[in-house]
């Protein structure tokens, strides 16, 4: 089986995001960067499935060359080539112009298998998996958390509201986009990410379409909590907090 | 200005999450129709053009079928915008539809500024406004961003034919567990997000509780790491609670977990991020780490 993950490397949310000179973005520097946290799921799921079925496993990303961290990670946990679709702007591109850019270069691959992240934490917009899955004429699951392939028949579970699943199936060819909590993503052992440091990272062209949607600024949501905020030390905190419970809650006596 | 809004139904009930796409075409004051797959015997109340296919022979949601209808109607009726819900439905089938016309799609969208669409980005730490740059443009509406008015009237409706049948099939719904801990009925509940860092940290959240009075919840991160069950989970994937006191320790406060806790009477947050979304709904942000707080707070509350 050839199988094909898609990831992005995105900003730890944890951080202080200043914005670009142009003010349509966040500025890159002094970021702390990982793997989109879905994506993690989307990378352990394509190497079980490798592991179960045999066959090469390809990572791919599109953005600048930091993101070469990323597919390192990915080939660490089994990936076996990685593919860098370089471009220093990505965040320039809409998901349909990424989602066209990994159309271009699959399409001739043929992969069985495509997995992506569900959403990316940065952008969020859930739309590169099924856009490229449409892309390439293939059937899609979005959400799935559960997953298990028979053959060339797969069985998944997709993520409804409240706690609701559906299970479906589909055949393969076949996309999926992996939710929170699909499996346990594997760390890297020592071992192989010594051996990940061998394995091919190609640069094809990249060839992408103009974006459809245009940023025309990005800013900080405007404070609408009225919320009391309180640092120190933490032995007075507790004080002050529970004075605060005592004055404006019912609940404590 | 002409909106298609997408209702949604499930097992043959009309979803009320249809309404929002209607409070938002209001909003823009735009002219609207309406799509759904769905039943006859459960229409929405909306006084306007309904396109309807039974949901009897469609079968639950199906990708290809619903695509393919809605096509059909997007090239008779020619909407500027084609409205979804950003939900488990409208996320599945809003890039599929977006990505055969090779338009714009914009996900999320909270707020709409001058007819510019307002969506999150970074965990809600930022504010994007974006401009589609092609007609129609695909928009998915945030949760709860647009205030359903009160609906009325009846559609007329024109019904579809259902020609094709093919992709992906169906085969059952699944519920979440029942049974275990009803957190909707708790007073108090003290919730722990991942950056409780351990399992083992779970305890002290739990003494926390106990001092208080109440329950423990927890975070999806830390559901899914198996540290507690499904029935603890607070958010849109697990349970909707208003308790008096809601206590986050260790959560961001992602738009998901939000949704699940945001109507409790008063909010404390305890985390090392000021900037961490969760203080939006807090009334009490205690900016410090956790470890050091929780068990502080449990000693003085049983001295
Ligand atoms: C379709 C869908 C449905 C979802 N449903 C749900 C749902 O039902 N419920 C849910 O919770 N999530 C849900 N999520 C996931 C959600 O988007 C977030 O990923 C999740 O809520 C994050 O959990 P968290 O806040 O615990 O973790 P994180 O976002 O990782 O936040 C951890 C927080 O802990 C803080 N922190 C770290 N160390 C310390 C310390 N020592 N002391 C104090 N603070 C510290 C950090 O500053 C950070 O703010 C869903 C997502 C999707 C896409
Ligand atoms: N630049 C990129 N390179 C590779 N994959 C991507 C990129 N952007 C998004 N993806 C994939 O598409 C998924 C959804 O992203 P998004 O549409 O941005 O929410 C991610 O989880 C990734 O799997």
């Amino acid at each position: 089986m050839k199988i094909l993950v898609c990831i992005k490397q995105v900003p730890d949310m944890e951080s202080k995001f200043k914005l670009n000179p142009a003010g349509t973005w966040y500025s890159d520097q002094d970021l702390a960067w990982r793997m989109n946290e879905y994506d993690e799921f989307a990378v352990e799921q394509a190497v079980q499935l490798k592991e179960q079925t045999g066959g090469e496993l390809v990572v791919l990303s599109l953005g600048p060359a930091r993101v070469r961290e990323a597919l390192k990670k990915a080939l660490a946990m089994g990936a076996d080539r990685a593919v860098h679709l370089q471009d220093e702007a990505s965040h320039e591109k809409d998901p349909f112009a990424i989602a066209s850019a990994i159309a271009a270069y699959s399409r001739e691959e043929n992969f069985d298998a495509i997995f992506t992240g569900m959403q990316s934490q940065d952008r969020g917009s859930a739309q590169v998996g099924l856009m490229l899955a449409e892309l390439l004429g293939i059937n899609a699951v979005s959400t799935i958390v559960d997953f298990s392939c028979d053959g060339n028949s797969v069985t998944v579970k997709r993520e409804l509201e409240g706690g609701l699943k559906a299970v479906v199936k589909t055949s393969l060819p076949a996309l999926f986009t992996c939710q929170l909590g699909l499996n346990t993503p594997r760390y890297p052992t020592l071992p192989n990410i010594m051996k990940a440091k061998k394995k091919e990272i190609a640069t094809p062209a990249l060839a992408a379409p103009a974006a459809l949607t245009e940023t025309l600024s990005v800013a900080y949501p405007e404070k609408k909590g009225q919320g009391l905020v309180l640092e120190g030390d933490a032995g007075e905190l507790a004080d002050q907090l529970l004075s605060i419970l005592k004055e404006k809650t019912t609940v404590l006596k | 200005m002409k909106a298609l809004l997408i209702a949604e139904s499930r097992q043959g009930q009309l979803l009320p999450a249809s309404y929002e796409t209607v409070a938002f075409a209001q909003q823009l004051g735009t002219e609207t129709s309406m799509f759904l797959v769905g039943s006859p015997q459960s229409l929405p109340q909306y006084a306007g053009k309904l396109y309807l296919a039974d949901a009897a022979q469609a079968g639950e949601y199906n990708p290809a079928v619903h695509k393919q209808l809605l096509l059909r109607v997007i090239e008779q009726e020619q909407p500027d915008l084609i409205v979804f819900c950003h939900s488990s439905y409208g996320w599945d089938l809003a890039p599929r539809v977006a990505a055969s016309l090779s338009v714009a799609q914009v996900s999320e969208v909270v707020d709409v500024v001058d007819g510019d669409f307002v969506v999150p980005a970074c965990n809600s730490k930022l504010r994007r406004t974006v401009k589609p740059q092609s007609s129609p443009a695909v928009l998915t509406l945030q949760s709860g961003a647009f205030n359903l008015e009160a609906p009325s009237g009846s559609p007329q409706v024109e019904s579809l034919g259902i020609d094709v049948k093919n992709g992906i099939e169906f085969v059952a719904y699944e519920a979440a567990e029942k049974g275990g801990v009803d957190l909707s009925k708790a007073e108090i509940i003290v919730s722990a997000g991942r950056g409780v860092g351990k399992p083992e940290n779970l305890e002290m959240i739990q003494a926390l509780a106990r001092a208080l009075g109440g329950e423990f919840g927890a975070s999806r991160p830390v559901v899914d790491a198996g540290w507690t069950e499904h029935n603890r989970q607070v958010g849109t994937t697990g349970q909707t609670v208003a308790p008096k006191l809601y206590v986050a320790c260790g959560i961001s406060g992602a738009i998901q977990h939000l949704a699940g806790m945001k109507k409790s009477e008063f909010v404390v947050a305890i985390n090392t991020d000021k900037d961490a979304p969760i203080g939006e709904v807090a009334d009490v942000l205690v900016v410090t780490d956790l470890k050091q707080l929780v068990p502080i707070l449990t000693e003085k509350l049983q001295s």
